[in-house]
């Protein structure tokens, strides 16, 4: 038999806040109002989301540019059984996505019925929220487009 | 350089310890590894370690272990919120300035009273991924279907890497997930989440190791054949998981090519790879022959991956086989982050 573990409450808290600063507060707010930013790099690619300094070279970036609220599935992973504080509660796909006109990806949920409806390359576009608070999960999702739908 | 060689090791990793803190558990396994070449903690220039305040759910955790050690009279030590074996790595560079000849390293973590797959989510970007608690099997799934879909693995492949993990894990007393399973039956598994099955995910575990590290002449008189450390190095990938290549580990061939890893054959190499994903990727960056090679004798993070740990054990159990004469040349890795985002490599050699 094993030892009885004693038990306490402990809850973890930050007393503090932190401003975002210039390019993440910047993506944040535009999220609240509906826009997906991203920023470009010396080369001319876009980083979405984007990143203060470039995770390559680390120069400093600062030239934000809008992108596209629909994207190519670049990878997924079926997630049957969602966990607790994920963004759905039935069973959902994680996926990397390319946003139009960005070069590189985010990581967010696609909203899919099963597995069967998932495949790399396809098209999903973003799901907002109608209550926004400059946060990642303003976006609720990505649902599939259909063939030949309307993004 | 100073030769610097790893001449004591002791390691304990169960699948949950109840009952136990950090500090009673690794009482005792910090003394048997200083007791083993006949030193006490008045004798180390140095004591480094590896824990996690966070997987602890306290801050300085730590100096309460600190306190196990016996630091009476006062010692030097540091502490990294890394795995051990980057302690390991910055005893390893305090020995190299000079003025001391020995140091005591160790690692642990206990993630059992948790779930460690969902707390690994606090590991990811703060603002951009971790409010929405990607877990870490979730995480390595995404780049599991970039390498399969790819043409870079085989679910076949997968396969038989967790086979072989079970099959050499059989005869490793610490390891956790020893059941032996044929490829076809891990074929077989559903999966846990789509594309891993559970054969394919670290053996969580509770546990700790220790190491004690000596220079030169000290480490002939501790230890009839030392494991000399020739090459050490570590290096990161981006953070960001869509910004950088998930089906290679460039910071693991990086670090593999300043340790000087292809200098010679590699007799044995025990590699943290928590997934068999990972494994697969860490074979191919260090450029090992598995015909040549043998690779996680003890069964590596597949059989029992602890917390902070995990990579220490590595290069201890490279170094066992060493003192053992299994091998003359042996490659320890240690990993940290989400996909194998910081990498260290350790090539160990006897006289």
């Amino acid at each position: 038999m094993s030892p009885e573990v004693l038990q306490a409450p402990l809850v973890l808290e930050y007393p503090f806040t932190r401003s975002t600063g210039p390019v993440i507060g910047a993506f944040l707010t535009g999220l609240r109002d509906g826009v997906i930013c991203g920023i470009r790099r010396a080369d001319g690619t876009v980083l979405c989301p984007p990143q203060e300094y470039d995770p390559l070279t680390a120069e400093p970036l600062t030239e934000l540019v809008e992108v596209g609220q629909a994207g190519e599935v670049l990878t997924w992973a079926w997630n049957g059984d969602p966990r607790p504080m994920q963004p759905f509660d039935r069973p959902f796909a994680w996926a990397l996505i390319r946003l139009d006109g960005a070069d590189t990806s985010m990581l967010h949920a696609v909203f899919a019925p099963s597995a069967a409806e998932m495949a790399t390359g396809m098209r999903v576009r973003a799901v907002w929220r109608t209550e926004r608070e400059g946060h990642i999960a303003d976006i609720a999702g990505f649902e599939p487009v259909p063939p030949g739908g309307e993004e | 350089m100073i030769d610097v060689a790893v001449v004591a090791f002791t390691q304990r990793q169960e699948d949950a310890i109840s009952g136990e803190s950090e500090v009673e558990f690794m009482v005792p396994l910090m003394e048997q590894a200083k007791a083993s070449v006949g030193l006490t903690q008045s004798d180390m220039g140095f004591t480094c370690s590896g824990s996690s305040d966070f997987l602890a759910g306290q801050a300085f955790s730590f100096v309460m272990t600190i306190d196990g050690t016996g630091p009476v009279p006062p010692i030097s030590e540091s502490h990294v919120e890394q795995d051990g074996a980057w302690a390991l790595y910055e005893a390893w560079v305090k020995i190299q300035c000079g003025g001391i000849d020995t140091a005591f390293v160790y690692g642990y973590g206990k993630s059992s009273p948790g779930s460690v797959r969902d707390v690994l989510a606090t590991q990811m970007d703060p603002y951009y991924v971790c409010p929405l608690w990607p877990d870490s099997y979730a995480v390595e799934a995404l780049a599991a279907r970039l390498m399969l879909e790819g043409g870079h693995v085989s679910e076949n492949r997968l396969a038989e890497i967790a086979a072989r993990s079970r099959a050499s894990a059989a005869s490793n007393p610490h390891a956790v997930r020893t059941d032996p399973k044929s490829v076809a039956e891990i074929l077989a598994e559903e999966y846990v989440i789509d594309p891993l099955r559970p054969s394919d995910l670290p053996a969580e575990a509770d546990g700790g190791c220790a190491v004690v590290l000596a220079a030169g002449d000290r480490a002939r008189e501790l230890c009839e054949r030392p494991a000399w450390i020739r090459g050490m190095d570590h290096r990161g990938d981006a953070h960001t998981l869509g910004v950088r290549d998930l089906t290679s580990s460039t910071s693991t061939r990086l670090a593999a090519h300043r340790a000087g890893v292809a200098a010679d054959k590699v007799d044995l190499a025990e590699l943290h790879g928590p997934f068999t994903t990972s494994e697969h990727l860490l074979i191919d960056a260090l450029g090992l022959d598995e015909d040549s090679t043998a690779v996680n004798p003890s069964g590596g993070a597949l059989a029992a991956n602890t917390m902070m740990a995990s990579g220490l054990i590595r290069i201890g159990e490279a170094a066992s086989r060493i003192w053992r004469g299994d091998g003359d040349r042996a490659v320890a890795h240690a990993t940290s982050g989400p996909c194998l985002q910081q990498n260290m490599v350790c090539v160990l050699e006897g006289d």
